[in-house]
């Protein structure tokens, strides 16, 4: 097995007294869909963060591999690089898309603004790479000079995927991109999500606290409880025998469609 | 207007020269040659009360209180005319708190203080010409924290300039925006040139000029220093184009000078003339003669 792309060793992060994340050790490898499943306040979301080098931890590291196969702390990148490596190598689709999209600025513009961001200076490619990755989320063509703040929740997020694998990213990060959305939307967003990942072979860490989504998305799972990670594994192994008297509670606590 | 150089007026007692007094003046002029050290880049400073309401130009009345001299003929403009209230009020005000020289003439003038126009006349080496600003952080329209802004700047983050005029051309199908139009400057930070036509911009590339630009109520202060690259952004399809004219101008007869339209009457007529009236009067007493 080829080296992890993105490694989280003994994660720690406190808010006050409070642990948020205690000593998370976590590996995602390429093409690899990792969720992160538990229940509200488990700290799914700040762990999302620390991975993302949003937040810094109090301690612990987490280290990726570049592009040009090195390997390195993401502590000891700079905020230039730190930045860089966001918006070029890395995607992360909020649950608000109103925080991961320009809401006063066109589809095309939100989806065209990361190539900006890498010097693309040409308007008719720009545009013509916008309208070619709308097509792929399933937004018409005729929408891409449309503001976002026009678009229902399930368009809103397929823009923001859109809006981040233009780059063609390596890791996306998901942070519960269907809650809030009816099912029948949740489901197209979700084989979407599922086609794209398999295609494109992109390694995912989507949190979310249905298990549903996990099921379907997901090659592995880690359960979080209180800060703590108690269980990972195969997703079909620890749904199906869950091994952590918490996790079979979790699993059992769903109700069957 | 007709005078050229006024008489040298006579300072009204009770004032500091210039208005400012000297500690003020000391700081302004220390974010002065900051802004000029780093081109483009909008140094903070503390902005002082002015006797004139926000938006009439605080900014660029403190900057040219704190380079002027006594022996400094200064002339102000508004839109590029030297007859309308704010280009008329600043200048006695200086005339009265300095007692410096004023004139009308761009060629005579060491300082130029202007809101919103860049003179016909080509700037020479040693002539100073002052902004003002109300606005100065280009990337405001796309990020309204301010936190974010400075960061964007300082790593040189501009991707989301272009989404504006992305936008534009997406929306209109060729770059819209006429003023304020982002320009790069010393191919590093980019600029508001505050709200001057964008017919302008070529003038501020490579002028012999200083140029400081003041924003009062933002309080930043600006600066291209003389012979300095400043380059409008455009895409490699759409290429920066200032607005053309088709007629000359009215008065004088000039083309390739920026123009204002003029309502003449209630029954739909107009005429184009000369924004610069500097300018125009000029041209108009040659012909005459």
């Amino acid at each position: 097995m080829s080296a992890p792309l993105l490694s989280a060793h003994g994660l720690t992060k406190a808010y006050g007294s409070r642990l948020a994340c205690a000593g998370i050790d976590l590996d995602v490898t390429e093409g690899e869909v990792l969720a992160i499943v538990g229940e509200s306040g488990s700290g799914k979301s700040t762990l999302l963060s620390l991975l993302a080098g949003e937040l810094a931890p109090d301690s612990g590291e987490v280290r990726y591999r570049m592009r040009e196969g090195r390997t390195r702390a993401l502590a000891d990148l700079g905020a230039a690089e730190l930045r860089r490596l966001m918006r070029t190598d890395w995607g992360f689709v909020r649950q608000d898309a109103r925080q991961g999209l320009r809401m006063a600025v066109s589809a095309g513009g939100n989806v065209g603004e990361r190539l900006m961001g890498m010097g693309e200076r040409h308007y008719g490619r720009i545009r013509g790479q916008a309208l070619d990755w709308l097509g792929r989320v399933e937004i018409e063509a005729g929408r891409v000079d449309d503001p976002p703040s026009q678009f229902s929740g399930g368009m809103r997020q397929r823009l923001q995927i859109a809006r981040n694998l233009v780059t063609g990213p390596r890791l996306v990060l998901m942070d519960e991109p269907t809650s809030g959305l009816d099912v029948s939307v949740q489901a197209r967003l979700l084989d979407l999500i599922r086609r794209l990942s398999a295609e494109l072979g992109l390694a995912v860490i989507i949190v979310t606290h249905d298990l549903a989504v996990a099921r379907l998305l997901s090659h592995r799972i880690a359960v979080m409880r209180a800060g703590r990670v108690i269980e990972t594994g195969l997703t079909d192994r620890v749904l199906d025998d869950p091994e952590h008297a918490y996790t079979q509670l979790l699993v059992s606590s769903v109700l069957a469609a | 207007m007709s005078a050229a150089i006024a008489q040298r007026p006579e300072r009204e007692p009770g004032y500091n020269f210039a208005y400012l007094d000297e500690g003020t003046k000391r700081m302004i002029r220390r974010a002065i040659l900051k802004a000029i050290a780093v081109p483009g880049y909008q140094v903070p400073f503390a902005s002082r009360e002015m006797p004139m309401p926000y938006g009439w130009g605080t900014g660029g009345v403190q900057v040219t209180a704190a380079i002027l001299g006594r022996s400094d003929v200064l002339k102000v403009i508004d839109q590029g005319a030297d007859d309308t209230t704010n280009a008329v009020s600043i200048r006695r005000f200086f005339a009265r708190t300095s007692g410096v020289a004023t004139t009308t003439r761009t060629a005579e003038a060491t300082i130029i203080q202007t809101r919103h126009r860049i003179p016909e006349t080509p700037l020479s080496e040693g002539q100073v010409l002052v902004y003002q600003v109300p606005i100065p952080e280009p990337l405001r329209f796309l990020e309204p924290r301010e936190t974010e802004t400075r960061q964007l700047h300082a790593l040189a983050e501009y991707g989301a300039m272009h989404v504006k005029l992305y936008e534009d051309i997406s929306r209109h199908g060729h770059i819209a925006t006429t003023y304020a139009y982002p320009v790069e400057v010393a191919g590093r930070y980019v600029m508001d040139p505050s709200p001057t036509p964008k017919f302008d911009n070529p003038k501020m590339d490579d002028c012999p000029a200083l140029q400081l630009f003041g924003a009062g109520r933002e309080r930043r202060i600006y600066a291209v220093p003389p012979y300095t690259r400043v380059r409008s952004l455009d895409f490699e399809d759409h290429p920066f184009r200032v607005q053309e004219f088709t007629q000359p101008c009215a008065l004088c007869g000039a083309s390739g000078h920026y123009l204002d339209e003029v309502v003449t009457d209630d029954s739909g007529g107009r005429m184009f003339i000369c924004s610069d009236t500097d300018i125009c009067e000029t041209r108009v007493a040659e012909a005459a003669r």
